[in-house]
Formats: structure tokens, C-alpha cells, sequence
């Protein structure tokens, strides 16, 4: 037997072109779903869907280095070895010396090759807190989201561990589908929440950007085997560069999922924390329902 | 040489638009102008600045190489590396090079030579003119993971100028602090939006945990709500621009036109932006 869930990513390549909206209102028609907010380093979806926080974790993706001052002697082993420059020599003093090294906490990759060298044992290394992670209930299901901490490392082991407790949570209460929020970009938190997955939808728009990401980001889908499907959102803003993006997609053997106009009513709705298919029946709200109706009967044709 | 990065929690903002405007029309001011695109993952700047590319090459990262028939099977190298980047299956050392964060350990721990210092390609830079703008991109390639290797070859192929722009990629993350963490000043772009908002917060923290200089540009100022300049005035954070929602900035930018010069009265928006973040 298979899986009893299935996993749609949305993911855009190029940021700010819908993805989060996009995602909102496919939880208000999918009936039931578990939503996993992936996009870490910048969460947005909790802004609209108003979630209950009913468990939360810390998140520990890796260890970090940090000199124990009153062992430095101040030998420099570790900034000789260090290969992420995280090693400074104006640390505060101590018995034996008048400097001590520090460690940048910031630069540090956490790979403690540091503290292995250290002869004196001097260099402390230990799980760091790199962020948080959320079980809450929303209106349209449950949520699996996270927020990495300030300036921190391993998004895309966040991302994975968001992945997974979304897909225990459908296995768990018997849901079919996971709705999963992506990043911008081709990197970890990308690869980490598409590796796997049932279908990707891009949701690009009609810009050069827009179709230059795109095609980075389908390349992505394949190099992983993951179907794809795009979306043209505010398509009619320019209706030749969306009719280019619809016949490029075709050359790359991506579906065209479809078309959504720009409606000012994206914003307002954001503004009353409404997902826009709950917001308004009309303008941009039928386009979104039938993006979800190919996608939605694609997925379930397998 | 001041370096200006152009960064923004959300996508999406106008980054690019901001960076490659401001570099285009600095450059026409005779000043000196370098521009680095480090959103090695989606780059864009060259969709509007149209470089002529006169130089590329790729950007390597260390990574162990296996020598075969020389591993003895301490396990050392598994030992040390935190990425599970090495395995050893009884005499045998297996390396998974896209964990690998090229720290160097396994290699340096090896007692018997099995592992060796390497190199592999994840990305190239290009380095050209576009008119006045010395540019300089980096581009990583499909399925790699880590972009900051990619991000700190840019920084460090940059011409020496009077002003450098840098165009960052969106978030909070390693590839974003790898791009401004060396700046002084950030400029972030954020759109006056809940999203917008709730982004442009998570990137204030950031530059203000790395001790940065840094202010706001409103981008799209008369769409969304009043929520981020009230924040920014709680914050005592100076917005250095407020920029109207203009159809025509829009289709400019969605040919990959500037604005500076598809657009009347840009030109100027940028040119005053220009000296603000030259003073300081």
C-alpha cells in the first residue's frame, strides 16, 4: 500500500508573487487539509489563517562553538583551522594571556573543527537553539509552521522537520492532503520542502524575472523528479510575457494550471486577515477556484 | 569605497528594481559604480542592467576526495563531520559531497592519506560592464544547496568603486547575512502590507543583530495599510523613500525596462536616494 496522504508544494522561484495568498485560499477550498508553512526564514501564512498554538518546540538543527575564556592560551590553533573566518583574536583576557580568541557566533557553520583541534580543551561545543516549531489549529486544519531564529543557520533542516510533523499530523487525524507553503530561490529550505513531494505548483507572474526564475525553478522539479504545474498570477498586468511564459512552460512539459488576474483585492484581504476566495466571490476568486480545481483533480487522477 | 546592500525580508518588495536603478543612475552622475547581484539563486539584475559579460568562471568549493585503498577504517572522519557528509562501510570511505560544508575536518583528521582536499563546481561568476556599471553575478547551479560559497566569491570580485550596490536575496537566513553582513549601511525595501510588514520586522531584527547601519524604502506606498510607517516611526527608523504604486513602473519593470529610463521624474527618485545613501 501506499501513502494515505498526498503533498502539493507551492514554490515561485522568483519572491513576492502570490505564493502565500495563493496558499490561503487553496486551505479555505480544500475542505480539510494540514497546512505546513516551509517558508521559515520569512513566515506569512499565520497572518491570514489566525493560528492556535496548541504545541511548540525548539528547534536544534545543529551545535555551535563558543571559547571557554579561562582555558584560551591564546595558541590560535583554532583561528589557523577555522575555514569560515569565525575566529577572532579580540576576546577578553585571562590569567595567561591579554587577549583571548572569540567565535563569532554568526559566522560559525557549526562544524566544530575548532574545538576538535583545541589542545586545551578550551572550546565548548554544543547544541544551539536555531529556531522554534509550532503545532497550531487554524480554521481550515491543522498547521505545522516555524520561525528560524534571527540570523541562523540549517532552514532546510527546519524545513524538513516542519515537513514531517505536518505528514504525521495526516496520517495521524486521517487527512488526505498537505498543503505545503514554500521559499523563494532554488537552495536548502527549496530543495528540502519539494524533495519527495507530489506535485509542485509554481506560481511564477508576467515579468522577466518572473519567467527567468521560472524556468530556474522547473529545472529544479526535474533535476529532483517532481511534477510541476505553474500558475500565472496578475497575468493580464502583461498579457504578452504571460502568453511567453505559457509557451515555454509547454516546451518544458509543464502544465499550465492557470491564469489569475491582478486584483487589488489580494491586498484588502490580507488587511482583514482573510485568505481571498472567503475575502470576495468574484474578480481574482474564481480564477484562484479554478488553479485549485486542475490541480486538486490532477492530483487525485495520481 | 561605500558599500550599500539592498535587502528585504519578503520577496518580491522591489529589490532589484531599487539596486539596479540606483546603480544605473549613480553611474550616469559620474560616480563610480559597482554592482553585485547575490541572489545567486534567482539572479535578476542583468535582466534590467544588460551586461556585456567579458569574463566567467566557476566557483569551487573544498570537498574530501577519496583515495582509494587507503582508508584503514578509524572512523575519524565520520566522527568529526557534523553535516553526514562521510560514511566508512568497513575499509572504505564514502563521501556525499552535497552535505559536505567544506569545513575541512575529515581530511585534516585522516591519518593515512584516504581523504584528500578536492575541489567541485556549484556555480560560476560572470563579471562584466553594463555602460558605466562595472557588474558582477553569481550563479548557482540547479540542485546545489548552499548558496553563500557563491555569495562571498562575488563579494570578492568586486572592482574597486565609489559606490557599491548590493542586491541581496530575500529572508533572514545564511545567504542573506553572507550578503549584507560587511555593508555599511542596508537599505530595506518592504511593501506596506501585513506580509510586508510582518517580514520587514523579522529583517530588522537581522541587521540590527549584526550591529548594521541600516533604513526603509516603502515600495508601492499607497497600497496596503498605514501599519509599517507607524512602525517604523515607534522604531525611530528612518524611511528614506516613499514610493506610489505606478502602472507604469510596473510594465516597465515586467519588460525589464529601468525605470530611471522608461519612466518621467525616476530618474530623479533615484538620483536624490543617491545622495542620501552616500552620506551616511
Amino acid at each position: 500500500m501506499g501513502k494515505k496522504h498526498q503533498e502539493l508544494v507551492i514554490i515561485s522561484g522568483k519572491g513576492g508573487t502570490g505564493k502565500t495568498s495563493i496558499v490561503a485560499s487553496f486551505a479555505a477550498l480544500a475542505g480539510k487539509c494540514v497546512l505546513a508553512d516551509c517558508d521559515v526564514d520569512a513566515a506569512d501564512l499565520h497572518l491570514v489563517l489566525d493560528p492556535q498554538v496548541i504545541r511548540s518546540e525548539d528547534f536544534s538543527g545543529g551545535k555551535r562553538a563558543s571559547v571557554i575564556t579561562g582555558k584560551c592560551t591564546a595558541c590560535g590553533t583554532c583561528a589557523q583551522v577555522c575555514r569560515f573566518n569565525a575566529v577572532t583574536f579580540d576576546g577578553p583576557p585571562n590569567s595567561r594571556a591579554e587577549k583571548t580568541f572569540r567565535i563569532d557566533p554568526i559566522a560559525c557553520e557549526g562544524c566544530g573543527v575548532c574545538s576538535w583541534f583545541c589542545e586545551d580543551s578550551a572550546i565548548d561545543f554544543g547544541p544551539a537553539v536555531n529556531g522554534e516549531w509550532f503545532v497550531s489549529e487554524t480554521r481550515h486544519g491543522p498547521m505545522v509552521h516555524a520561525r528560524l531564529g534571527i540570523a541562523e543557520e540549517n532552514s532546510g533542516k527546519l524545513v524538513s522537520l516542519v515537513r514531517k510533523e505536518a505528514v504525521n499530523l495526516a496520517e495521524e487525524r486521517g487527512i488526505g492532503l498537505v498543503v505545503i507553503d514554500g521559499s523563494p530561490g532554488i537552495g536548502c529550505p527549496v530543495i528540502a520542502s519539494i524533495t519527495g513531494a507530489d506535485m509542485v505548483l509554481v506560481v511564477t507572474e508576467p515579468t522577466v524575472s518572473g519567467l527567468h526564475d521560472l524556468l530556474r525553478v522547473a529545472d529544479l522539479t526535474r533535476h529532483f523528479a517532481t511534477p510541476a504545474m505553474v500558475c500565472i498570477n496578475k497575468w493580464d498586468l502583461n498579457p504578452r510575457v504571460a502568453s511567453e511564459i505559457e509557451e515555454q512552460a509547454g516546451r518544458q512539459g509543464l502544465g499550465i494550471a492557470g491564469k489569475v488576474r491582478y486584483d487589488r483585492a489580494v491586498t484588502k484581504a490580507q488587511i482583514s486577515r482573510l485568505s481571498v476566495v472567503e475575502y470576495q466571490d468574484n474578480g481574482c476568486s474564481g480564477d484562484i477556484r479554478s488553479v485549485w480545481k486542475s490541480v486538486s483533480s490532477l492530483m487525485q487522477s495520481g | 569605497m561605500r558599500k550599500i546592500a539592498i535587502a528585504s525580508g519578503k520577496g518580491g518588495t522591489g529589490k532589484t528594481t531599487v539596486a539596479t536603478n540606483l546603480a544605473a543612475v549613480a553611474s550616469r552622475d559620474s560616480i563610480r559604480v559597482a554592482y553585485l547581484d547575490c541572489d545567486v539563486e534567482e539572479p535578476n539584475g542583468a535582466l534590467f542592467l544588460r551586461p556585456q559579460i567579458q569574463e566567467k568562471w566557476p566557483v569551487n568549493v573544498s570537498v574530501p576526495g577519496v583515495e582509494e585503498g587507503m582508508c584503514t577504517g578509524c572512523g575519524l572522519c565520520r566522527e568529526i563531520c557534523q553535516y553526514g557528509a562521510v560514511a566508512v562501510v568497513n575499509r572504505n570511505v564514502l563521501v556525499f559531497p552535497e552535505l559536505c560544508h567544506g569545513c575541512a575536518g575529515c581530511w585534516m583528521v585522516c591519518q593515512t592519506g584516504a581523504l584528500v582536499e578536492s575541489k567541485r563546481t556549484i556555480g560560476r561568476l560572470e563579471m562584466g560592464r553594463a555602460d558605466k556599471v562595472d557588474f558582477v553575478q553569481g550563479i548557482l547551479n540547479i540542485g546545489e544547496a548552499m548558496s553563500p560559497p557563491v555569495i562571498r566569491e562575488v563579494k570578492a570580485a568586486a572592482a574597486d568603486a565609489d559606490l557599491l550596490i548590493i542586491d541581496s536575496p530575500p529572508g533572514t537566513s545564511c545567504p542573506v547575512i553572507e550578503s549584507i553582513r560587511d555593508a555599511d549601511y542596508v537599505l530595506l525595501v518592504t511593501e506596506p502590507t501585513p506580509f510586508g510588514l510582518n517580514d520587514l520586522v523579522l529583517a530588522v531584527e537581522t541587521v540590527r543583530t549584526l550591529a548594521l547601519p541600516f533604513g526603509v524604502l516603502i515600495n508601492r506606498s499607497d497600497t496596503g495599510d498605514g501599519q509599517t510607517l507607524d512602525y517604523c516611526r515607534k522604531q525611530d527608523i528612518e524611511v528614506l523613500a516613499e514610493i506610489p504604486d505606478d502602472r507604469r513602473v510596473a510594465e516597465a519593470y515586467s519588460r525589464g525596462e529601468l525605470a530611471c529610463d522608461a519612466v518621467q521624474d525616476y530618474s530623479a527618485v533615484f538620483a536624490s536616494l543617491v545622495k542620501r545613501l552616500l552620506k551616511g
